[in-house]
């Protein structure tokens, strides 16, 4: 290793660290990709090789080596020689700008949102676009604002957080199915019974710190989906509850019937309305979440939660109850994580146990963090980029053009999500916005890096 | 009587292959505090790796005797399973040393979820079964119309854990590698002030986890015969259970745990309801943590400011 950084183009060690990452991803892929193991006619399990693909594996893999060593490296290490620049870039202020301005552009964009995929989409696309992407990424939304309430402000972090999405869930579609409650009456109460079971769940655990909460919290979210799948009676299994009563406009149902909303208003029927009605409905709520919580943290209960993520024990030498501010963290968390069940309840019209699987917990608690940790616009960009990406790859049919009619774009969704999740922590590990803007401020507001912030240590 | 006898018998078969990724868990937990969520993934990609070379040494090569058979595919899938891990530990992990604490766990889990669907990709996403072999059993006893047996499989994991074991412990109690971990559990920087290779020895802690997670996958598949790409997580969860249970960083802890893990699912199974058998061991996680947050065998906790 030499004192300055080397910028000189070293070809032969370039070439061979590529042959040791060839060697290396051979060793990678020879068992599963090199070989396939099939069932033949006869049910009996052959082997087959794919010795072309698992080239082509190694060989991207050491080209990609080559290509680092040979052109991203140098790059780097000549960028790292220049001086730093004394001014900020011309680009940077325009970032800030773009920041200031950034939260009240959003939410006049999410309003506007249906009208301009009408305009651009006309009836027949536009359903799509505002179901699958307008109310699905709301919910995530919505979901992350309500964790950062219990993993960003009290730095508790739980991977059992879909346990309360489905407690709301269930609790909408039982009460509304066996009572005949109407979605506004259950909503309340949807939440009411969530954060009931936050406190319940919450009282064990209040002794747990840092990894082992996370791990209790994740047994309690699949305790809570086993028991949705074998307690049969009461929620039908793995057949999930159906015919779930959908919401109305006060009263008011979204059907083609004559008391239906099109015909009460005299217009032609079509499920577009119920679908802008419900995407409204997500708004307001994810927009109360953001609300309350940016209220309380302004409350004497939001500072004893931020000041018991910074640090425990100076919280308890203050006479801070954590017992309280931790059960009311987990709470509020499991409040909006209930209205939102019961939300999700009410558009689905269908619940299985199969939505509330850890990979929902993991997807929330991962754009918690991609949005760097109790930052609300962090959080929403983080849901826009997770679950709008994971929607995109959907569809992506254009590719079948390029690998053939049997590649199926939809399989690689959850490798390339899994796989972003890792690749977005090692490029980005403070998430998407690493400032912070303090609560309490001795002169003049101003945002700070995280670095100097501690979470999770519950 | 002869049911508990057959349940004990199945217990400690299925506590050993427990106890075996525990011990994975609570290498790494112990030297850098990470709850390597990945690794119950690193345990399925074992087990396709072992029903691979098993198929290419029965059907192609036709090694006949099936001991021999399954002898190589061990050491086959021991090698490549900690390829896989010491490649993760490089690419997901060692980037992310020093930051904060939640961003190895976060890309952990992004790991495991990647891991999972890769096998389903690379694999496809049906059973896996393979014929079961080794079956012969030998009768222990015998009443009331019920034969205790204990399957020559269940000897040989039972033969193979304890050997592995041993190996193992005496790797990390007696050798210089062994002390080198020891040294970076307590203190990394001050490990590397004396001279440890502290990234050597973590690279080292992830190999050797693998290398037990994949005796682990091949006696899973010899004795169970069939896997798919989701096995990881549900024996993930309770080989950390079981990790959490003997006391998280004690490898006789880990063993201990898993053994009580998997009798008190066979245990369940048996009198209580099959259904419920997860749920049992999921509550045994919650139950240690809240009482006894130290685990069985584990050193307390010190909380300092």
């Amino acid at each position: 290793m030499s004192a300055a950084p080397n910028t000189r183009i070293d070809v032969a060690r370039a070439l061979r660290d590529a042959a040791w990452t060839a060697l290396l991803a051979f060793g990678l892929f020879l068992p599963l990709i090199g070989f396939l193991t099939v069932q033949n006619l006869n049910n009996t399990l052959i082997l087959e090789t794919r010795f072309g693909l698992l080239a082509t594996f190694v060989a991207i893999t050491a080209l990609g080596r080559l290509a680092y060593e040979l052109v991203i490296a140098p790059m780097r290490a000549r960028a790292a020689l220049r001086p730093a620049p004394a001014k900020p870039s011309r680009l940077r202020l325009l970032m800030a700008m773009l920041g200031r301005g950034f939260t009240p552009f959003g939410i006049g964009f999410i309003v506007v949102y249906p009208v301009i995929v009408l305009t651009i989409n006309g009836t027949g696309g536009a359903v799509k676009w505002i179901d699958n992407f307008g109310i699905q990424i709301m919910i995530y939304v919505m979901l992350g604002w309500g964790l950062n309430i219990v993993v960003g402000l009290a730095g508790l972090l739980d991977l059992g957080y879909v346990a309360f999405y489905a407690v709301g869930a269930y609790s909408y579609a039982l009460l509304a199915k066996n009572f005949g409650l109407t979605f506004w009456m259950l909503l309340p109460l949807s939440g009411i019974l969530a954060a009931f079971w936050g406190i319940l769940l919450g009282f064990p655990v209040l002794r747990l710190r840092g990894d082992y909460l996370a791990i209790v919290t994740l047994a309690f979210g699949e305790i809570i989906r086993l028991v949705l799948i074998n307690w049969v009676p009461v929620t039908n299994g793995y057949a999930g509850i159906s015919g779930v009563p959908r919401p109305t406009f006060f009263g008011i149902p979204f059907n083609a019937s004559d008391e239906g909303f099109a015909a009460v208003f005299g217009l032609e029927f079509t499920p577009l309305y119920r679908t802008i009605f419900l995407y409204y409905v997500i708004l307001a709520l994810a927009l109360v979440t953001a609300f309350v919580t940016l209220r309380l943290r302004r409350l004497p209960v939001g500072r004893a939660w931020e000041a018991l993520r910074e640090d425990e024990i100076a919280c308890r030498a203050l006479g801070i109850n954590t017992t309280n501010t931790k059960l009311t963290a987990f709470a509020m968390g499991a409040m909006f994580a209930g209205f939102a069940g019961s939300f999700f309840a009410a558009r689905q019209g269908f619940i299985s146990p199969e939505s509330f699987t850890f990979l929902e917990s993991a997807t929330i608690v991962a754009i918690v963090v991609l949005g760097g940790m109790g930052s609300m616009v962090g959080v929403a960009v983080a849901a826009i980029v997770v679950i709008g990406g994971t929607e995109i790859m959907r569809d992506l049919d254009f590719l079948k053009q390029i690998f053939g009619d049997t590649f199926d774009p939809t399989q690689y969704r959850m490798l390339f999500f899994g796989l972003g999740m890792v690749l977005i922590m090692v490029w980005r590990p403070r998430g998407f916005v690493e400032t912070r803007q303090p609560s309490v401020a001795l002169k003049e507001r101003m945002a700070i890096s995280a670095d100097l912030v501690k979470e999770g240590r519950g | 009587m002869e049911v508990f006898v057959q349940q004990l018998i199945n217990g400690i078969t299925l506590g050993s292959i427990y106890g075996l990724i525990a011990i994975g868990y609570t290498m790494v937990y112990g030297i850098i505090g990470m709850v390597n969520f990945a690794h119950g993934d690193v345990f399925m990609v074992s087990v396709f790796i072992a029903l691979v070379a098993l198929m290419i040494l029965t059907s192609w090569l036709g090694v006949a005797p099936i001991a021999l058979a399954l002898l190589i595919v061990l050491i086959v899938s021991m090698v490549f399973t900690s390829i896989v891990n010491w490649t993760i530990e490089r690419v997901a992990y060692r980037p992310l040393r020093g930051s904060f604490r939640l961003a190895p766990l976060i890309s952990a889990i992004g790991m495991s979820i990647f891991l999972s669907n890769f096998v389903q990709v690379a694999q496809g996403p049906r059973n896996k079964s393979i014929p079961p072999m080794l079956n012969d059993v030998i009768v222990l006893m015998s009443g009331n119309g019920y034969d205790v047996t204990v399957s020559y499989k269940q000897i040989a994991i039972w033969l193979t854990t304890a050997v592995l074991l041993t190996v193992f412990a005496l790797l990390v109690a007696r050798t210089s590698l062994g002390r080198a971990q020891r040294a970076c559990e307590q203190d990394q920087k001050m490990a590397a002030l004396l001279g440890v290779d502290v990234d050597r020895t973590i690279s080292i802690t992830f190999v050797i986890a693998a290398a037990l997670a994949a005796v682990a996958g091949t006696m899973y598949l010899m004795y169970y015969g069939v896997v798919s790409f989701y096995d990881g997580f549900v024996p993930g969860i309770k080989a950390f259970t079981a990790a959490v249970l003997g006391g998280i960083g004690s490898l006789p802890g880990a063993v201990l745990g898993g053994l009580l893990i998997g009798l008190i699912e066979t245990m369940w199974s048996a009198y209580f309801s099959i259904d419920y058998k997860d749920v049992a061991a999921f509550c045994v996680l919650v139950i240690t943590l809240i009482f006894l947050p130290q685990g069985l065998l584990g050193r307390p906790d010190v909380e300092k400011v």
